[in-house]
């Protein structure tokens, strides 16, 4: 048996890839859940750094800091509960029925991945346009930062780093393989709709030869395996005692200048009402 | 694609003597078991290669499974292995369910009647020819179906109800045993649960590979029919390539129940044109409570074909289950 893939027979009795190994979505779970239970014990039992983990703010930017502040916009706020209702929804209908749960699940699916591809686009030209769109990726300085943070975490000798910015190295992470699984899960999902039968596209299953076919089946399937892992561990976090001001900041919309001052640095994070650091 | 084969397979052949010792060897061998009735299904799957079980439980044995005896609402309760030819000899089934005397003697041929059970015919799996080749479609757990595609030979398959998955359901028992609100009683390690007929049957839409609710480990013990509908106004009729031993092109089957020249109630149930038995609720409710006339049959029929969606050569069976609902309906039709 094959770890990753299921295979089959076409009528031209070659071998073609079929689906991703859907034993995989129990490894997922299974995954999620262990990292839930680590994460928890390490949260737990685990000697914290003396001092905390991040080094203190400069005092005058920290005084400018108004009494709220603005996290995210009402459209990144409406974008952010689109896209997860549709993601829950495409979860639910795509393994439910081979988890056992059997239900008319193909136009649900479909329905929400077309929401999820119109919140995609939206996201990205709101991002690009009206947001400081490089705040959310990953750049060399959080390599750094995400180095000497895991030595800390895990009880080594190295200096406290500073705040974060907007968005912490794991945030722009977790949105990084968040990307990448949307650059896999999308496209494909939208050419597998040429499949079935639906109002947006005509059917054309000899779009592409059955190995393509199969690739996309397989790279659809096993991105939407990761995204198990990858939901688990963000519901998991959103729920958290000490992330629920980030959460409650994605309904509400803003934080308040202690939760800023406590997980932000002024100077890397400049925000509205606040004058520019000085060089 | 299928390797023909004159000999079985090996397997391990369990054939046990009562209904407990069935259970318990699906539940000990889920994984790779198949239940052999009268073997008319079967055995095209295990020597063409396409089914591979590991273990065969041969109910044959088992004399709980088989028989008719009436039950106190004035039905009748039918054991899964009852054989077609006994259903449609049976002077109370032909008395007062004449309808499942009728399917069960449309059935292919005399000597497939003589072993074929109702619990098979009601079990058996698609005739779609691309699926029974043994290639990885849909229905085989793979990722296309061949008989959905531009260049298809589909004359045999769906209209309605496609979902990725364009086979049909052959039986001729089945859409009398929803017409008659049939119950289907299925056993398993851990209990008994009983299904109506018109739930039994699913399509690909809820599981596209499988055309029951039968889950690993369940076994199809009895039938029940309840007295409901003994004695009402019955009408089958079976339209197939050859006039026998072939599967339906369509059949239908109806009950009605006639007070004064109009129609009280009506179940009517079309088969060959879905994954499952199609019951025409629709059809049904217009009916009701109108005269049984040439009228009302005619816009039945007309009601019926709505929203069909015909492949590259299904198209036929329009017209073909039209008129068929329409001769159901028909005063001088139903018997």
């Amino acid at each position: 048996m094959n770890w990753f893939v299921q295979r089959g027979l076409n009528p031209w009795n070659e071998e073609i890839l079929t689906h991703a190994q859907w034993n995989l979505l129990y490894a997922a779970i299974a995954f999620g859940v262990l990292f839930m239970l680590a994460h928890t014990l390490y949260v737990m039992f685990w000697p914290k750094p003396a001092g905390g983990h991040t080094a203190p703010v400069n005092p005058e930017a920290a005084a400018r800091v108004p009494e709220r502040v603005k996290r995210h916009s009402f459209a990144a706020r409406a974008f952010h509960w689109i896209m997860a209702a549709s993601m829950l929804t495409l979860l639910v209908t795509s393994f439910a029925p081979i988890l056992g749960w059997r239900f008319d699940w193909v136009q649900l699916h479909w329905l929400a991945g077309i929401a999820l591809t119109i919140s995609i686009l939206y996201h990205i030209i709101h991002a690009s346009f009206w947001l400081d769109f490089w705040s959310i990726w990953l750049n060399r300085e959080d390599v750094g930062e995400a180095t000497t943070r895991l030595k800390r975490a895990l009880g080594g000798n190295a200096p406290a780093p500073r705040k974060s910015g907007k968005y912490p190295w794991d945030n722009k992470m977790y949105h990084t393989a968040i990307v990448l699984s949307a650059l896999a899960v999308v496209p494909t999902g939208l050419f597998m709709m040429v499949r079935v039968r639906n109002p947006l596209f005509a059917r054309n299953p000899y779009m592409f030869t059955d190995g393509t076919w199969g690739w996309m089946y397989v790279l659809h399937g096993l991105s939407g395996i990761g995204l198990v892992g990858l939901t688990i561990a963000h519901i998991y976090f959103a729920i958290r005692p000490e992330k629920i001001w980030i959460t409650k900041s994605m309904v509400f919309g803003d934080i308040s200048k202690q939760e800023f001052l406590e997980h932000h640095d002024p100077q890397r994070w400049v925000v509205e009402g606040q004058s520019a650091p000085r060089p | 694609m299928a390797t023909i084969h004159d000999v079985m397979p090996a397997f391990e052949l369990f054939q046990p003597a009562s209904i407990e010792d069935a259970l318990s060897l699906l539940e000990r061998h889920r994984r790779s078991v198949w239940v052999l009735a009268g073997g008319l299904d079967t055995f095209d799957w295990l020597k063409d290669r396409n089914k591979r079980p590991q273990v065969v439980i041969d109910l044959s044995g088992v004399e709980a499974l088989r028989g008719i005896k009436a039950t106190s609402d004035g039905g009748l309760e039918i054991g899964a292995t009852t054989t077609l030819t006994e259903i449609a000899n049976h002077a109370v089934v032909k008395d007062k369910f004449k309808l499942l005397a009728d399917s069960a003697e449309l059935v292919a041929s005399p000597q497939i009647r003589n072993q074929g059970t109702l619990g098979g015919n009601v079990s058996q799996d698609t005739r779609c020819w691309y699926y029974r080749s043994g290639w990885t479609c849909y229905r085989a757990g793979g990722n296309i179906c061949y008989a959905d595609t531009p260049t298809a030979i589909n004359r045999e398959h769906a209209l309605f109800d496609a979902n990725r998955c364009v086979a049909v359901n052959p039986s001729d028992t089945a859409p009398a045993l929803v017409a008659l609100d049939a119950q289907m009683v299925i056993r398993n390690s851990s209990g008994e649960r009983v299904v109506s007929a018109e739930e039994f049957f699913i399509g690909p839409s809820i599981d596209i590979t499988r055309m029951t609710v039968m889950e690993p480990g369940d076994l199809l013990t009895s039938i029940r029919i309840p007295g409901t509908w003994a004695g009402a106004k019955f009408y089958f009729e079976k339209v197939r390539d050859r006039q026998v031993w072939d599967f339906p092109l369509v059949n239908v089957a109806s009950a009605i129940k006639i007070s004064g020249g109009n129609i009280q109630q009506a179940r009517i149930v079309v088969n060959g044109v879905a994954a499952h038995p199609m019951r025409l609720t629709a059809v049904e409710n217009q009916v009701a409570g109108k005269a049984q006339s040439e009228e009302t049959a005619t816009a039945a029929g007309e009601l019926a074909v709505a929203g069909a969606q015909p492949l590259a050569h299904n198209a036929y069976k329009i017209p073909l289950m039209r008129n068929l609902v329409r001769r159901a309906l028909r005063a001088e039709a139903t018997s």
